[in-house]
């Protein structure tokens, strides 16, 4: 039976490795040939002279630097306001559901499947006629408003963890809305609420709909930066590989630090 | 002065009526028990007195005074929860102190009272550990600390010990009592468990379907039930129902024709009945006595030994089975014939509708009526 | 007893939220319809006025719309049956216990986590370049035959790019859901005699099933919108050999800025998400319901 079961483990492990390796690789590369000068990067070898030469080039590019802020303020921005709307609508929906909820919940959901792209022409003609167009307040209400739904549900799927009777102990204690959230309902659930911020950063982060089709130079985000590679930039690829590790590494941190939790969100809550 | 009044008091969640019109008072410093079945709406009706429910007609006063639309903190009550319901994040001191610190009372006379809260419950050692890191027992105190604290009016305690295993179930049990007697407030207190009712509360309310079906001390309800749902509900063993008719009507009582043959005549009045009548006998098992000369001959079936006492399942016939009291040395065994005799002083007559026929004397323990 | 109160007015609680959404889900779609029956062209401002039907007749009597719908449902469904496999697959194999297993996991889920503009500039250049990518000098290296990956089997390559972002996603999901199934249950099924394929047969997949639908769908609301993938490294082409409808409606709009075709097939694209939607929504409410 131990024989059996090592075997097993044995064969999963190579089987596991060998896959994990293989998914890994193209990252692994990436961050391989961000080490490179650009004339070792395109010669697909190991055997270089490490340099910080492509970090140093993206970043004395004025421009990498405001993308990078764009992302921050906008991944960040959006989040913030999305949370400052989503609780206290999950928290409504969870503690004091009522005959409508859960139509309301599943109407939430039903927003986030319209497809980006239909709604593509009318989205971009309000924003030239708003004065919306490559604006850093643009950006942030189309994120807040695409994850939305995904917030909402997630906040009310850990929001539904939290025994009713705690909140009601803290109403015969005489908290209100406000000193319930504040005292009691923020502090249980804060490894919850913490999951989707992050989860909601990571979305806006890698999003790459809006930000390619609303922005420019000056309210452009990383993936809108790094698409710019894509013509003769592309020939760059040591700059291109630095530029993409430092966009995508804070986000991978995240998302490997809030995996379990994020599951919850990406399904809302339907896998736990 | 904590008294509370329901006065036609429902509640309704949208066509489906839970609580259909009750009519309470519950007097200064009473230790009230609100029992009943699951689903009878005993919780449901002291989260309306809490606040935690609105109330869809009728009024609720504390003290005289309408609350209704008042919020929950200030009705002047606390509340106990049945899973506790403590702030997993914050230490026992500070669940206790919470309300307080709402309140806005000071840092300093917060610590005095929590700390003398605490001594109270034995929770000194405790207090700056989480709830995660006490035993039930412990949660449990420092749930009815953090009612204790408020100095509230009036206490409500929602199947507090439901929770707690057999052994510390007892215990506290016995430690409510003594608060109670301590505290002098007043208590309302909702449990399924007739047990904890009867040695609890100076006046029990048997709820079923969202009615009053009773109001009374212990006693009364044990020794005069209303009707046939009371008299089961209240004692353990269940009492026993015999299917009779009526043989005879007099001053001295209603004679009840017993399966077998015999007759038994029980002292209650009779305005409504009459000879020919089918009525339920109601016997508790401990007025059922192995007697060699009594009317009812069957078979033991069933023998439980408690080793003070003995109860006997005896078998009459196919469709009824009786459960007798008797002593713990009884040396009776399963497939023993043995016969049975009723003390007729004790027993109670149900009418075809269930409605107890009152008797002719009160019981000596349950003399005043509420 | 589990009954709630509603004693408390939710309304300004949710109201922000439900405006905000119900504003973004009317207007834009509101507007789209409108131009869609619009001849409205910005390259073009003389030429207004109500077109009738006439967008969706020219749009669905023009074969590169029919191309790019094709095209579309050819990178769901292949994207769909790799990544539900390979998810499958992991989840089995992550459910051992074996040397390193949380790292292996970590490796595997990395790819989700990826800007798509990131991961498809990566592969386009550092892997699939064919002349300096690492899988022409693997080829050479191996003596076969060096592959222009984009120029040659450009949905291929696009398919291999969108798998590998999306093979994470239902790992993550179905190693999660893995962990859920009751050990006790397993024990029962081995004391039945179950073992290795029959084990994984009749347990392991019926427990996964309704996980395996949760992913299939929320990967076509994702899917049914590929564009980023596209944009940065075939730019649809060659031809239209990647031109899928989120790529045809960003070339009409912005590129040949005909609002009122571009809005056309923003309504056709809106319906075939909501065929997929419908389906959705019916199994979040069941589970809803199951709470």
């Amino acid at each position: 039976m131990t024989m059996r079961r090592s075997r097993t483990s044995l064969i999963a492990g190579i089987i596991g490795w060998v896959s994990a390796i293989a998914m890994f690789f193209p990252i692994f590369w990436m961050v391989v040939t961000s080490f490179k000068s650009e004339i070792d990067a395109v010669v697909p070898s190991i055997l270089f002279k490490p340099t910080l030469q492509g970090y140093v080039e993206v970043n004395s590019r004025a421009d990498y630097v405001s993308f990078a802020l764009n992302s921050v303020v906008e991944s960040i921005g959006s989040t913030l306001l999305a949370l400052a709307i989503g609780l206290p609508a999950a928290y409504a929906c969870a503690f004091y559901p009522g005959k409508r909820t859960k139509d309301l919940l599943l109407w939430m959901l039903s927003t986030k499947m319209m497809p980006a792209v239909g709604v593509l022409v009318p989205i971009y003609l309000l924003f030239r006629d708003a004065g919306l167009l490559d604006t850093r307040l643009g950006i942030v209400f189309l994120f807040t408003l695409s994850n939305l739904p995904i917030v909402i549900w997630m906040l009310y799927s850990f929001f539904k963890d939290v025994p009713t009777p705690i909140l009601e102990a803290g109403r015969m204690d005489g908290a209100r809305f406000w000193t319930q959230m504040r005292y009691i309902l923020i502090p249980i659930s804060m490894p919850g609420i913490a999951s989707t911020a992050l989860l909601s950063i990571i979305l806006c982060w890698n999003e790459a709909f809006w930000s390619l089709n609303l922005t420019a130079s000056r309210a452009g985000p990383l993936s809108a930066f790094i698409a710019s590679f894509s013509s003769p930039e592309g020939l760059f690829w040591a700059k291109l590989s630095a530029a993409s590790t430092l966009a995508v590494a804070p986000i991978l941190v995240m998302g490997w630090v809030t995996q379990r939790q994020l599951v919850r969100g990406l399904t809302f809550g339907a896998v736990k | 002065m904590a008294t509370l009044s329901l006065r036609n008091v429902t509640k309704s969640f949208g066509a489906l009526e839970i609580i259909k019109g009750i009519d309470l008072e519950i007097e200064d410093h009473e230790f009230c028990v609100f029992v009943g079945p699951s689903g009878c709406g005993k919780s449901t009706l002291l989260r309306m007195i809490a606040g935690l429910e609105d109330i869809t007609s009728g009024d609720l006063l504390i003290a005289g005074q309408k609350v209704n639309d008042l919020p929950p903190d200030e009705r002047g009550l606390a509340m106990v929860f049945q899973s506790y319901a403590l702030y997993p994040h914050m230490t026992v001191r500070d669940n206790m102190g919470f309300a307080l610190k709402l309140a806005k009372v000071p840092q300093a006379e917060r610590d005095v009272r929590v700390e003398r809260v605490a001594d109270l419950l034995e929770l000194r050692p405790y207090l700056e550990r989480k709830p995660g890191a006490l035993s039930g027992g412990q949660r449990q105190r420092v749930a009815i600390g953090r009612a204790i604290i408020r100095e509230p009016s009036i206490f409500l305690f929602d199947e507090p010990l439901s929770n707690l295993d057999a052994a510390l179930r007892v215990q506290t049990r016995i430690e409510l009592a003594r608060l109670h007697e301590r505290l002098g407030s007043t208590m309302i207190y909702v449990t399924h468990d007739q047990v904890e009712a009867m040695t609890l509360a100076n006046k029990i309310v048997v709820l079923r379907d969202g009615r009053i079906e009773q109001v009374g001390t212990p006693m009364e309800l044990y020794h005069h039930p209303v009707n046939r749902f009371v008299g089961s509900f209240i004692g353990s063993p269940k009492m026993n129902f015999i299917k009779g008719r009526v043989h005879s009507v007099s001053d001295a009582g209603v004679e009840v024709l017993l399966p077998g043959g015999g007759t038994v005549t029980v002292p209650v009045s009779a305005p409504a009945i009459a000879a020919g009548d089918d009525i339920d006998l109601g016997v508790r098992p401990e007025h059922l006595d192995v007697d060699d000369a009594g009317p009812l001959a069957g078979t033991v079936i069933v023998v439980e030994r408690l080793g003070n006492e003995t109860f006997l399942h005896v078998e009459i016939s196919p469709d009824l089975i009786l459960i007798a009291g008797a002593d713990g040395a009884c040396p009776l065994q399963v497939h023993d014939r043995v016969r049975l005799s009723v003390l007729a002083a004790a027993c109670h007559v149900f009418a075809g509708d269930g409605a107890a026929l009152p008797a002719l004397a009160r019981h000596p323990l349950a003399t005043n009526p509420i | 007893m589990a009954t709630r109160s509603r004693d408390m007015r939710t309304g300004p609680l949710l109201a922000p939220a439900v405006g905000l959404l119900l504003f973004w889900m009317i207007v834009p779609l509101a507007l789209t319809l409108w131009f869609s029956f619009q001849r409205y062209n910005l390259q073009n401002p003389l030429v207004t006025g109500f077109a009738g039907i006439t967008n969706y007749k020219l749009l669905l009597s023009n074969a590169r719309l029919w191309v790019s719908i094709l095209n579309t449902l050819v990178l769901v469904g292949s994207v769909l049956v790799i990544t539900v496999i390979s998810g499958v697959f992991f989840a089995v194999i992550f459910d051992q216990d074996f040397w390193g297993r949380n790292v292996a996991r970590l490796l595997v889920t990395a790819p989700f986590f990826i800007m798509p503009t990131v991961s498809a500039l990566i592969w386009k250049n550092l892997l699939m370049h064919p002349v300096n990518g690492f899988f022409s000098y693997v080829s050479r290296w191996l003596g076969l035959p060096v592959v222009d990956w984009f120029v040659q089997v450009p949905m291929f390559s696009i398919i291999m790019i969108v798998s590998w972002q999306w093979v994470p996603f239902a790992t993550l999901i179905l190693v999660t859901a893995m962990q859920s199934l009751d050990r006790e249950q397993l024990e029962a099924a081995r004391m039945d005699g179950a073992k290795g394929f029959s084990m994984f047969w009749n347990i392991t997949l019926p427990h996964l099933q309704r996980s395996i639908s949760v992913v299939v769908m929320i990967e076509c609301i994702f899917l049914l919108s590929v564009f980023a993938e596209i944009l940065v490294t075939t730019s649809g082409g060659p031809g239209l050999a990647t031109t899928n409808l989120s790529y045809f409606i960003y070339m009409r709009a912005l590129l040949q800025w005909d609002v009122g075709g571009a809005s056309a097939a923003g309504v056709i694209a809106i319906v075939l998400a909501n065929i997929v939607a419908a389906f959705l929504i019916r199994t979040f409410a069941k589970n809803l319901e199951r709470e």
